[in-house]
């Protein structure tokens, strides 16, 4: 049985009707999978819809005049250079650039934003952002920091679209990694965590109830559980904060330069720019890398990684089996210099070593709607 | 004149002639989902009450499956090695994990039988 302390999804009791199996996650009470499986789940998603419910994640709203520096502050990116709707995926970095958590913002209007971040960093996130806004309230910060009561579901998938047309929610033109206000009190963006075109929802639990009720009518759609959202992620190259990235990981070592433009990099004001500067002038020294083992036996976090000398490589941070991949699938750190695509190591696992290759992520390709 | 035995950690016994064919519950294999690999003993190996016999792995996480008694194992059930999830479509059946010849079966008595299996899983 769960403690107290647990947190429960506001639409637990459809999950339970389900018949969902619960697990815990992040403090939260969150269905696993469902009759169907892991498996079955997971393909669905890639094949037809996955329906998931999120509402362990957090939703803010920052408004006000000081909040694109508030952002700008806390993250490395350039708030002010999104476009209305636009989303972009980035963290908040501590002092030595650590990641506190990583999150996706969207510019909803001129001066408010939409934060989305995961549920075990949320507090955390939001007394971050509280402090730097108090803090600096008489400088240029002066923003609202509302954290907003929603359910939040993600629908992923080739046939995502489609089905969120039928259930009558128009997406219009949204591409990837853009979002909007369709109706009072929702938000909704062309995003997800499963390397799948599809969407996230944030809506008041009436409404989400409707539309839960209408998506399952549709035959292309069923409920998808943690469990396959993780495999789903994994297959993707797509980092779990708490497991792939941490506050003792750097966005350099992580590979997710990418995500901080070459002028935030060389001139930005965000809290850990001087630490990453420095971590940019010498080179991480670990690099995270996608890992494919041989075989069929699953590495999982933790596993020690070696050389083909014995002597120690790095770590398995993330680590499972692949349904559509059809085989184990992993991602860990590695030192820098063996970092190749095609590097051969060894895992650790129960005393064994099992061979992995470092493999180009993700494991299954994006098929996100850009354009 | 086989006689089946179930364990509180959701295993079966099936015993016949001083051999015991051993595996998972259906409940069992329900709750550890689709199975993706199972780490198979090598005949031959002394295994004592409540060591790993074998980790079965599931999508998402590695599970041990202890030796419910005394033994030695006598084999293997290879088929797992090409499709691990005969445990989760014939866990009572095709999906046995391990044999082994019992150290001392008085330990038998120990165990549930079905009925008190059933009202042990509720």
């Amino acid at each position: 049985m769960t403690g107290d302390d647990t947190k429960h999804l506001p639409l637990e009791d459809l999950h339970v009707a389900a018949n969902a199996r619960f697990g815990a996650f992040a403090g939260w009470s969150m269905p696993l999978t469902y009759p169907a499986g892991v498996m079955k789940e997971h393909l669905h998603t890639r094949e037809h819809a996955g329906l998931f419910d999120i509402s362990h994640m957090k939703l803010f709203e920052i408004s006000g005049l000081g909040a694109e520096a508030l952002l700008n502050r806390a993250c490395p990116f350039d708030a002010g250079a999104l476009e209305i709707s636009q989303s972009k995926y980035t963290f908040f970095l501590n002092e030595a650039a650590g990641i506190i958590d990583d999150l996706i913002v969207t510019r909803l209007g001129r001066q408010r934003f939409m934060v989305v971040a995961n549920a075990g960093n949320a507090e955390a996130d939001e007394k971050h952002l509280r402090e730097l806004a108090d803090f600096d309230a008489k400088a240029d910060f002066d923003a609202k920091i509302e954290a907003l009561d929603r359910v939040f579901l993600a629908i992923q998938g080739p046939e995502a679209w489609a089905a969120l047309s039928r259930a009558g929610i128009e997406t219009g033109s949204l591409l990837f990694m853009h979002g909007f206000e369709p109706r009072e009190n929702w938000f909704m963006s062309r995003s997800g965590y499963t390397g799948e075109d599809g969407f996230e929802v944030g809506l008041p639990e009436a409404d989400a109830r409707n539309l839960v009720a209408k998506l399952l009518e549709d035959e292309r759609v069923m409920w998808v559980g943690l469990a396959a959202r993780d495999s789903l992620r994994l297959e993707a190259g797509l980092c779990l904060h708490g497991l792939d990235i941490t506050p003792e990981m750097d966005p350099a070592g992580a590979g997710l330069m990418w995500a901080i433009p070459k002028e935030v990099r060389a001139s930005g004001a965000f809290i850990g720019a001087d630490a990453l500067r420095s971590i940019l002038e010498r080179g991480p020294t670990q690099k995270r890398v996608g890992l494919k083992p041989e075989g069929r036996q699953p590495v999982r976090p933790g596993a020690a990684l070696f050389d083909a000398d014995g002597n120690p490589a790095g770590h398995v941070t993330s680590g499972g089996f692949g349904p559509s991949a059809g085989h184990p699938v992993a991602m860990g750190y590695v030192q820098a210099s063996l970092a190749k695509p095609g590097a051969k190591l060894f895992a650790d696992v129960r005393g064994t070593k099992i061979p992995v290759d470092i493999n180009p992520l993700p494991f299954t390709p994006h098929r996100y709607r850009k354009g | 004149m086989a006689k089946t035995y179930f364990t509180e950690d959701h295993e079966w016994l099936r015993v016949e002639g001083g051999i015991a064919t051993i595996g998972i519950t259906d409940y069992a294999q329900e709750q550890l989902g689709d199975l993706v690999f199972v780490e198979l003993p090598e005949p031959g190996k002394k295994l004592a009450k409540g060591d790993t016999a074998v980790v079965v792995e599931s999508v998402k996480a590695a599970s041990d499956v202890y030796a419910p008694v005394d033994g030695e194992i006598t084999e293997a059930n290879t088929a797992l090695s090409s499709d691990p999830s005969l445990v989760n479509s014939a866990a009572a059946s095709d999906g046995w994990l391990w044999k082994m010849k019992l150290a001392d079966e008085s330990q038998l008595e120990g165990l549930l039988d079905e009925a008190a299996y059933k009202a042990h899983i509720g």
